[in-house]
């Protein structure tokens, strides 16, 4: 130990002040912290406005009750996809990269004025966001493809939301230098913390593709630029749009590795091969911009190849990769834990009744089945055309970034609320129904929307019945039903969502507080927890009959769905 | 924390477990095998998007639609233009070209095809964005303004088909549609 205290060095905010947690022994810092619960609140929030118009969606979709008339139908989908798939996930993310860097790694927060300028910044570009939206001139959906214009004040938004999640994206890049310098950690980083620094390289290219393309649309409807390209727009803009799904996946594929950690005492089956997966996003995710260009004219077919497979599908074999590592890590820990009888004892005994494991768990196993595969499909060259724009579309990334990143984040809050707000979870019974509600539901959304989108659906559509049209084209009766159920499913997970808002914020306020001596978990956390996430080292010996078992079935139905695919599309009309 | 030995803490030094090899190994080829069959499908298969493409101002575009709808304009036994719900039914040669606008809110023209005919098939828009969707066949296209796009279609069943937008374009997007009809 050196005289100098910590904290003394290039910083000049007010004092730096730690409290050990007593749950885990490990040091939080006072700004980390506070942060931390800054940016999961106003997530929280934005997911409760975002859920709430994604409801009014879904039912308007189901054909016996459309809901809403066609302008706010249009104008709600286009505030749906703002707030969720931009403010819920990317003020949650920045609160995950604050708890990887600085919670996981026991340091103080770099420059925390500036994070605090950045949350500002992030609340801002959301609300005025939100007040564009209302208002209803730009009513152009979240991808706001020109030349359909948007006020002005809708690309200034997003532009000023993405300056302040930059902000906090480089103040968690200072966090790793001051932990690193101040020797808060020994050796290579811990795995969540690599995982988030995978999802921070992955923000930075994506913020910057979305400045690249929103500044130039921004100066355009003021006036100042006479027109946009609209294939130069759609590629630049899915630089953005498909990449800062790369960031979720990193996010929650650390999420899941950290629950497992947390939960079950979980380690990494090889540091090395997790590692490596997480290395492969940063060098092929970026290229899924190419999804979104399949059916449109001017690209080469060699140019559409390459990048739809993300070079060969290496980005794929990341992801298929994290889906050995984590069940892998789990059933190694539990096999550890002493739930060594049979090929599944481990699975079966598992902290079901735990929300953060059961949402953890379906988060994994639906963004597999559902997101992964139907992804590769939606990405194969001449697949696209059998699905683009359809309600497939929505149907995979509602797999993706609902059942997939929503539920694995909402799955760690309820590890966050104690841990970081030292509160527990007020009632333990209603929190372990929540994540099989809204898992549910979000897996009813994801296949539903898919099945109508088989049946030629078309996604943002206000009237499948086309009542108004000049020719009245008649959708088969099963698009009809599989749009019922997917209304259905949207309460279900509605109210799975609600009963997570309503949770969450009731257990902030008033559960029962942990800051005094002998305070239990309502949840407990595994008896290693602290060590399995904050330290560096693999799982030494296993064995994983269930695991290859689960992985089996998986690549069973990847390569079936895959061949079904091809049929359908050797069927259709010929065209070249 | 101290008391951990030191060993071998750099992650890509770690050894590999053989589970985790094997499935890699399994993950690559089949990433390979996805990939080698896109290509391949370009031999193999009747279904590959042309990535024919011509810069186009939209105003020309929709002339020459109009002027392509006029020439083979379908014509009764009394010589009466035929429409189909008020959009005119153009019967184009077959092997030759055919033009379909996407403009708020119609697909335009009705077009008759002959089954199992190709015919060089143009597709641009006049305004914005639009999705050139065949049911209940299943063919989903992005149309852009400015772009033509000109792929070789050859339809292989015969009735009416429903041409649906789906591209969000404005209040009206719900009740844009087209009609192909095809016969023998």
């Amino acid at each position: 130990m050196t005289t100098i205290d910590q904290g003394t060095i290039g910083y000049a905010g007010p004092q730096v002040r730690y409290r050990t947690c007593p749950f885990t022994g490990r040091r939080i810092e006072r700004s980390a912290e506070l942060l931390i619960r800054a940016n999961a609140v106003a997530a929280v929030v934005f997911l409760a406005v975002g859920g709430f118009f994604g409801l009014l969606v879904a039912l308007t979709r189901w054909p016996a009750v459309q809901l809403l008339p066609a302008d706010w139908f249009y104008l709600v989908l286009t505030g749906h996809g703002a707030n969720v798939l931009l403010f819920w996930i990317i003020f949650f993310e920045i609160a995950v990269l604050y708890f990887a860097s600085a919670v996981i790694l026991g340091s103080r927060l770099a420059t925390p004025r500036w994070a605090w300028l950045g949350f500002v910044l992030m609340i801002v570009g959301a609300v005025m966001a939100n007040y564009s939206v209302l208002k209803g001139d730009s009513t152009v959906m979240f991808t706001s493809y020109p030349p359909m214009m948007a006020e002005h004040w809708f690309y200034l938004s997003l532009i000023v939301f993405a300056v302040g999640a930059l902000i906090g994206v480089f103040v968690f890049f200072g966090t790793l230098v001051v932990a690193k310098d101040e020797k808060t950690y020994d050796g290579s980083v811990p795995l969540v913390t690599f995982g988030a620094i995978t999802a921070a390289i992955i923000a930075v290219f994506t913020l910057a593709a979305g400045a690249i393309i929103l500044v130039p649309t921004w100066l355009w409807s003021l006036g100042f630029i006479s027109g946009i390209d609209t294939l130069m727009y759609k590629l630049v803009w899915w630089g953005m749009g498909h990449s800062s799904q790369q960031i979720n996946v990193a996010a929650h594929i650390s999420i899941w590795y950290a629950i497992a950690a947390m939960v079950v005492g979980a380690k990494p089956l090889s540091e090395k091969v997790s590692r490596f997966a997480f290395l492969m996003y940063i060098l092929f995710l970026q290229l899924a911009s190419a999804h979104h260009m399949l059916a449109e004219p001017g690209m080469s077919s060699s140019w559409k190849i390459i990048n739809t497979s993300y070079m060969m599908y290496l980005a794929v074999m990341a992801s298929m990769i994290h889906g050995l590592t984590v069940p892998g890590a789990i059933e190694a820990a539990q096999r550890r834990n002493g739930y060594t009888r049979g090929m599944f004892e481990w699975l079966t005994k598992a902290p079901w009744g735990n929300p953060a494991f059961s949402g953890m768990f379906m988060s994994l196993v639906m963004f597999g089945f559902l997101g992964g595969i139907t992804g590769v499909i939606l990405g194969t060259e001449q697949l696209n055309v059998l699905m683009h724009n359809t309600i497939y579309v929505p149907g995979h990334f509602h797999g993706t970034v609902v059942a997939g990143t929503t539920l694995a984040f909402m799955a760690m809050t309820y590890i966050v609320v104690p841990l970081i707000f030292q509160r527990d979870i007020i009632w333990p019974r209603l929190a372990k129904l929540q994540p099989y509600l809204f898992g549910i539901g979000a897996g009813g959304i994801s296949l539903f929307m898919m099945g109508a989108g088989t049946l030629g659906v078309p996604r943002r559509h206000w009237d499948i019945a086309l009542t108004d049209a000049g020719h009245p084209f008649e959708f088969a009766p099963g698009a009809y039903l599989m749009m019922g159920l997917n209304g259905m499913s949207a309460i279900l997970a509605a109210t799975g969502g609600l009963l997570f808002v309503v949770l969450i914020v009731a257990s902030v306020l008033a559960g029962p507080k942990l800051d005094g001596p002998g305070a239990k978990l309502a949840f407990p956390l595994h008896d290693g927890a602290a060590q399995a996430v904050s330290e560096y080292g693999s799982e030494p010996h296993f064995k994983l009959p269930g695991t290859v078992m689960l992985v089996s079935i998986f690549f069973f139905t990847f390569v079936l769905y895959y061949f079904v695919n091809w049929k359908y599309l050797s069927d259709l009309w010929l065209f070249n | 924390m101290a008391i951990n030995p030191p060993s071998n803490r750099l992650w890509w030094k770690e050894p590999i477990h053989g589970i985790e090899l094997a499935w890699i190994i399994i993950a690559f080829l089949w990433g390979v095998f996805m990939f080698f069959f896109m290509i391949a499908w370009h031999f193999i298969g009747n279904q590959n998007l042309s990535s024919e493409t011509y810069r186009v101002n939209p105003d020309k575009f929709v002339e020459r639609v109009e002027e392509f709808a006029t020439e083979y304009q379908v014509l009764d036994e009394t010589g009466a233009p035929v429409d189909i719900a008020g959009t005119p039914l153009v019967r184009p040669p077959a092997g030759g070209d055919v033009y379909m606008l996407g403009r708020l809110w119609e697909w335009w023209p009705a077009l008759e095809l002959k089954k199992g005919q190709s015919y060089r098939f143009h597709l641009s828009s006049a305004d914005w964005q639009h999705g050139f969707s065949l049911q209940p066949v299943n063919i989903n296209i992005s149309v852009h303004p400015g772009y033509e796009h000109i792929l070789t279609l050859t339809p292989t069943q015969t009735g009416d088909f429903g041409v649906v937008c789906n591209e969000f374009c404005g209040i009206g997007h719900h009740t844009m549609t087209g009609i192909i009809r095809v016969v023998e």
